[in-house]
C-alpha cells in the first residue's frame, strides 16, 4: 500500500513555500491594463490621496502567480484527489458540470440589482429550486437567501419567534437542544435571544423523550433537532417527540444538515417538522471550496412561509417571475438574494438526478454507510451498535486504551491519502471518529478504506509511536497550535 | 453489500422511519443527461441580460470590474474546490496559506493590522462589526451614520433584533456636534457612501473616540487603491464588500466580507481566523487559530454563528490582489475614477438631467442623477437600446439614478449612453 499521497511534494524535498510578499521584485507586473480614453479630470486634494508608496502588495510576474497557487493546491487533500469520509460534511463528488454552468456569462455576469425583466432566467432558477426543495422536504415555503447552514438556522428562529411574536407569546425564549447537536445550533440560538437548555441523549442514542418531556413548556420557543442526528440516526420517536413540542406551543426546528439521508425516503413536513434548512453544499453537492461558500435555504410550512427572508422569487398571472417580499418578513438577512452562483449548481445537480435519482442518493449513502460500520465494529466500539444512516460514529476508545487516542488514528490516515473523519465529535460520545463515506464512493474504496482502518489498529500495537506521531508523508508534521493562538501572527510581515 | 451488512434489503436498513411516512412520492421531473440538462440551464442563461456583453452603469454595492485570467485559472484546481474547512491543517496547507495570502493582503489594502479570513458577504461583515463593537465597547448602541446604503441597516438590524442592541441612523451633523449618547457602541459609516461620495473619515473617526465609541467604516475596497486607507484614520473596525477584486457579479452572490480591525480586539473577532505556526520539525505552516472563539468549541457563547464561510471566494481575492499589484491596483482605480468623471460631466452638460453634488465632498465612481423623467422609465428606455442603465435611488433623490463607471465602461459606451439621455431629455421637454 503506498503511503505516498503526494508524489510530487515529497519531505525530504520541500518546495520553497514563502510567501508572495518575499518573492516581491519591486517594478515586476503580472497585468497590463489599458490607457485612459477619457480626458483625465483632476485628482481630489485635502490629503485624501493615498502616498504612491504605501500600498503593499506583491510585485510578481504572472507565472509566479500560477505557479505559486498551484504549488500550493498540491498541499491539499480535497475530493477530486482524496477519499473524503469527513463525517457530518457530505463530501461527495460534485459534478463538474455544475461548475460549468455557473460560469455561464448569462449566470456569472447580471448584477443583483438589475431589473426583474432583465433576469427572468435566474429568477426561473430560483423559482424551480425553491419548488423543488420545498417539495423533498415537504416544507413548501422556500426561503434561498441565507448563505450558508448556519445563516439558515438564524434565519429559521427569526421566523420562529416572528411567528411567536405574532401569536402573543414573545416570552418564549428558551431553544431546547440535544447534547449531539452541532455548535451552530446553540450559537444561533444564542445570537437570535434564545437560552439554550439542553436535551439529553438516551443510551440508545435517541432523544431522551422524559428529558424533552420534563423540559418544553410555556417558554419553550423551538425544539432544534438533528435528523437524522450526528450519531447518524434517525429519531424513531420523531412524531411523538413532535407532539410534545407541539403540544407545549412550542415550533420545531429541523437542521437539515444530514438531509443527505433522507431524499425520498422521508419529508420533514410530513412528519410534523415546522422550519428546517438545507446546506446546498453537502446534500445538494455543490464544492465546498475550503469553507465555502455554501448556501443554506430555510423551509417552512405554509402558515410560516410568509416571515421567509426577503427575497423570494413569486410568479405574476402574467407568468413572469419577481424578487419579492413576504408579508411579515423576517428581512434582509444579507447584502442581496442569497448565494445564486451555488443554488444555480444545485438546481443543475437536482436537474440531472431527477426524483428517482435523489432517492438513489440516499439509499446508497445509507448502505455505504452501513457497510463500512459492519466490517469496522468487530476492531472499533460504535458509538451506538445499531443500523445507522448515513454516517456511522465510531469510538477510538479501545485503541486510547492501547495508547493511541483518536487523534492519531486521523491523523495517520492522512498518510494513507485519506482524510480524517471528524473527531471528538458528537461530544457525547468518548474518543468519536464520526465516518460519512456518501453515495459517491465505490466498493472498492470502500474496502481500502476498512482495509485502512485494519492496517492501522494493528499499527497501535506493533509501532504506536509512528501513529502518534503522524502524519509522516504531508507537506508539514503536527503544527502547533497552542502557539499559533498564544502568539498570534495573522499576515504577513515585513 | 447488503449481505455484508446483513441485511435482504434495503427497507430493513431505514426501519427507523415511521412506516406510514416512509418512502413519500418525489414530485420532481425525472432525470436528464449532461447533454440535456447543459442546454436547457444555457437556454435560462440566455433569457438574462448579461452585463458581460452590454454597457452597465449599475453599482450600488456590486461593481463589474475587470477579473484577470489568472483569478479562473486557479479557480480550475479542483484541490482548492473541492476541499473542506481546513479542521486537518497538515492535509490542507493549500488552504491555509493560501487564506493566509488573503488575510495579507486585505490587511495591507486597508493598512488595517489584522483581517479575518472572511464573511459571507459585506452586509454582513458590517453587522457583525457593530456586534463586536458592542462587545469591545460593553456599549448595546451601534449608530450608523444616515448615508449609508439601507441594506446595511436592514442586515444590522436583523442580525441584532435579539440581542439587546439598538441600531440607530444617525445625522452627520449629530456626530460632528459631539450629540452622541453615552451608550454608543460605535459610529459606523460608510464611505464612499451610498451616493458614492467620500467621507470625512477623520472628523466622524475623532468623534467617535471623542464619545468613548468605536470607528467602524464600510468601504469599496478598489477605492484604496488611490484614496487614505481606514488604518491611516485610525479606524477600529473596517469591513467591504469583497466582490470588486476578482470575483463576478453573480447575480449578488457567492460574495464575500471583508473584515479588518486591531491587534488588541482579535480575541472579540467573528469569523475563521488563519494564523502562521511551526510544526514538530520547525517548519512553518499554517492552521484556523483563536478557535476558543467559535461556535464549534464555545457553542452559546461563541463570538459568531459562522462556521462555512467563503474561503474560495477569498481565494479569488487573493489572486486578484497577486496579478494586480499595488501598481494595478491603482490604475483600476484611478480609471475607474477618471471614467466616472467622464461621465458625470458629459450628464450634466445635458438639458434638463442634473447631476446633484453635495457641496465640498469627492465622488469616487458614483454619482446621483436628477432625471427628467421617471428612474424606472430611463431604465426601461435604455434596455430597449441594449444598455444595463443606473440604480433607482428615487428614496433618496426625487427621480433620481445613480450612476456608476469602472474601468470595464469604454468611452464609446459612455457616449451612447449620453446620446440616449439626451434623446429622452428632449422627450421629456417637449
Amino acid at each position: 500500500m503506498s503511503n505516498n499521497v503526494m508524489p510530487n511534494v515529497s519531505v525530504a524535498d520541500m518546495p520553497d513555500r514563502s510567501l508572495l510578499m518575499d518573492r516581491s521584485v519591486p517594478g515586476r507586473k503580472a497585468i497590463n491594463l489599458p490607457a485612459p480614453d477619457v480626458p483625465l479630470s483632476e485628482m481630489p486634494g485635502d490629503g485624501l490621496l493615498r502616498e504612491s508608496d504605501d500600498l503593499q502588495l506583491p510585485e510578481v510576474s504572472q507565472l509566479d502567480v500560477i505557479r505559486y497557487f498551484t504549488l500550493l493546491s498540491r498541499l491539499n487533500f480535497s475530493i477530486d484527489t482524496n477519499f473524503y469520509p469527513l463525517g457530518s460534511c457530505t463530501m461527495k463528488y460534485n459534478p463538474k458540470l455544475n461548475d460549468q454552468i455557473a460560469s455561464l456569462g448569462g449566470f456569472a455576469n447580471i448584477h443583483p440589482l438589475q431589473d426583474d425583466d432583465s433576469v427572468q432566467g435566474a429568477l426561473g432558477v430560483m423559482f424551480e429550486l425553491q419548488q423543488w426543495l420545498g417539495e423533498a422536504t415537504g416544507l413548501p415555503g422556500v426561503g434561498l437567501a441565507p448563505l450558508a447552514g448556519a445563516q439558515g438556522e438564524y434565519a429559521g428562529l427569526l421566523i420562529a419567534r416572528a411567528a411567536l411574536n405574532m401569536r402573543g407569546e414573545s416570552h418564549r425564549d428558551v431553544a431546547l437542544i440535544p447534547d449531539s447537536a452541532h455548535g451552530t445550533n446553540p450559537a444561533s440560538a444564542a445570537m437570535a435571544g434564545l437560552s439554550v437548555v439542553t436535551v439529553k441523549t438516551d443510551e440508545s442514542g435517541n432523544v431522551d423523550v422524559d428529558d424533552l418531556r420534563a423540559k418544553a413548556d410555556e417558554n419553550t420557543c423551538v425544539f432544534m433537532l438533528t435528523i437524522p442526528s450526528t450519531l447518524g440516526l434517525f429519531e424513531p420517536n420523531i412524531i411523538e417527540i413532535n407532539d410534545i413540542v407541539h403540544d407545549a406551543g412550542g415550533l420545531v426546528y429541523a437542521d437539515g444538515a444530514n438531509l443527505n439521508a433522507l431524499l425520498g425516503l422521508v419529508k420533514l413536513g410530513d412528519l410534523g417538522v415546522d422550519i428546517c434548512h438545507s446546506n446546498l453544499h453537502k446534500t445538494f453537492s455543490t464544492p465546498h471550496g475550503g469553507g465555502g461558500p455554501g448556501a443554506g435555504p430555510v423551509m417552512v410550512t405554509e402558515e410560516l412561509a410568509s416571515y421567509l427572508p426577503e427575497p423570494v422569487v413569486v410568479k405574476n398571472d402574467d407568468g413572469s417571475l419577481q424578487l419579492g417580499r413576504p408579508g411579515n418578513s423576517i428581512g434582509k438577512i444579507n447584502g442581496f438574494h442569497g448565494s445564486f452562483s451555488i443554488l444555480v449548481r444545485a438546481y443543475t445537480y437536482m436537474q440531472s438526478l431527477g426524483g428517482n435519482g435523489l432517492r438513489a442518493v440516499s439509499e446508497n449513502a445509507v448502505i455505504n454507510a452501513n457497510y463500512v460500520q459492519a466490517q469496522l465494529r468487530d476492531r472499533f466500539d460504535l458509538a451506538v451498535d445499531r443500523i445507522c444512516m448515513h454516517e456511522t460514529v465510531l469510538s477510538g476508545k479501545r485503541q486510547a486504551d492501547r495508547g493511541v487516542p483518536a487523534l492519531s488514528i486521523a491523523k495517520r490516515l492522512l498518510d494513507y491519502g485519506i482524510h480524517a473523519p471528524t473527531m471528538y465529535f458528537p461530544l457525547i460520545v468518548p474518543e468519536a471518529l464520526m465516518v460519512e463515506p456518501t453515495e459517491t464512493e465505490s466498493k472498492e474504496t470502500l474496502d481500502r478504506f476498512v482495509a485502512v482502518m485494519q492496517a492501522i489498529d494493528d499499527e497501535i500495537d506493533s509501532d504506536p509511536d509512528s501513529v502518534n506521531h503522524a502524519p509522516h508523508t504531508l507537506p508539514n508534521t503536527r503544527l502547533d497550535e497552542a502557539t499559533a493562538a498564544r502568539r498570534p501572527v495573522l499576515r504577513w510581515q515585513g | 453489500m447488503l449481505a455484508t451488512i446483513g441485511v435482504d434489503q434495503f427497507d430493513e436498513l431505514i426501519t427507523d422511519i415511521p412506516e406510514e411516512h416512509r418512502n413519500p412520492p418525489l414530485r420532481l421531473p425525472d432525470s436528464a443527461s449532461e447533454l440535456e440538462v447543459t442546454s436547457r440551464m444555457q437556454a435560462l442563461a440566455a433569457l438574462n441580460q448579461d452585463a458581460g456583453t452590454q454597457p452597465s452603469f449599475l453599482g450600488g454595492g456590486a461593481y463589474r470590474h475587470f477579473i484577470p485570467a489568472t483569478v479562473g485559472a486557479v479557480l480550475q484546481r479542483g484541490e482548492f474546490v473541492t476541499s473542506y474547512t481546513p479542521y486537518q491543517p497538515e492535509a490542507a496547507q493549500g488552504v491555509l496559506q493560501s487564506g493566509f495570502e488573503f488575510q495579507s493582503a486585505v490587511a495591507q489594502i486597508f493598512d488595517m493590522e489584522v483581517a479575518n479570513a472572511g464573511m459571507y458577504d459585506g452586509p454582513t461583515a458590517f453587522a457583525e462589526a457593530g456586534l463586536m463593537a458592542a462587545r469591545v465597547s460593553r456599549r448595546n448602541r451601534i449608530l450608523i451614520l444616515d448615508t449609508a446604503d439601507r441594506r446595511l441597516f436592514e442586515v444590522a438590524e436583523a442580525y441584532t433584533r435579539y440581542q439587546q442592541v439598538e441600531v440607530e441612523a444617525i445625522s452627520r451633523e449629530r456626530v460632528m456636534n459631539g450629540d452622541i449618547p453615552d451608550d454608543a457602541a460605535c459610529i459606523a459609516f460608510q464611505s464612499p457612501n451610498f451616493l458614492g461620495r467620500i467621507e470625512d473619515v477623520q472628523a466622524l473617526t475623532d468623534a467617535a473616540h471623542d464619545a468613548g465609541a468605536l470607528s467602524v467604516m464600510h468601504t469599496y475596497p478598489i477605492t484604496l487603491g488611490m484614496f487614505k486607507p481606514p488604518g491611516a484614520f485610525g479606524v477600529d473596525i473596517a469591513t467591504a464588500e469583497g466582490q470588486p477584486l476578482g470575483v463576478p457579479l453573480t447575480f449578488g452572490g457567492a460574495y464575500v466580507g471583508l473584515f479588518t480591525t486591531k491587534q488588541r480586539y482579535i480575541r472579540q473577532l467573528p469569523g475563521r481566523i488563519i494564523g502562521k505556526t511551526t510544526d514538530t520539525m520547525g517548519r512553518t505552516g499554517y492552521t484556523l487559530t483563536l478557535q476558543t472563539r467559535e461556535q464549534h468549541i464555545r457553542r452559546e457563547r461563541a463570538t459568531s454563528n459562522i462556521c462555512t464561510s467563503t474561503q474560495l471566494i477569498g481565494l479569488m481575492v487573493a489572486v486578484y490582489c497577486a496579478t494586480m499589484g499595488p501598481s494595478g491596483l491603482r490604475q483600476v482605480a484611478e480609471l475607474s475614477y477618471h471614467k466616472a468623471h467622464y461621465l458625470a460631466n458629459a450628464i450634466d452638460a445635458l438639458p434638463s438631467w442634473k447631476v446633484i453634488r453635495a457641496e465640498g465632498s469627492t465622488f469616487f465612481n458614483e454619482f446621483p442623477v436628477q432625471c427628467p423623467i421617471a428612474p424606472a422609465e430611463v431604465n426601461r428606455r435604455l434596455a430597449e437600446r441594449g444598455i444595463i442603465g443606473g440604480l433607482d435611488v428615487g428614496h433618496v433623490v426625487p427621480n433620481g439614478m445613480l450612476f456608476c463607471a469602472t474601468e470595464m465602461n469604454s468611452r464609446s459606451e459612455a457616449d451612447r449612453l449620453i446620446a440616449s439621455l439626451k434623446d429622452m431629455g428632449y422627450g421629456a421637454a417637449a
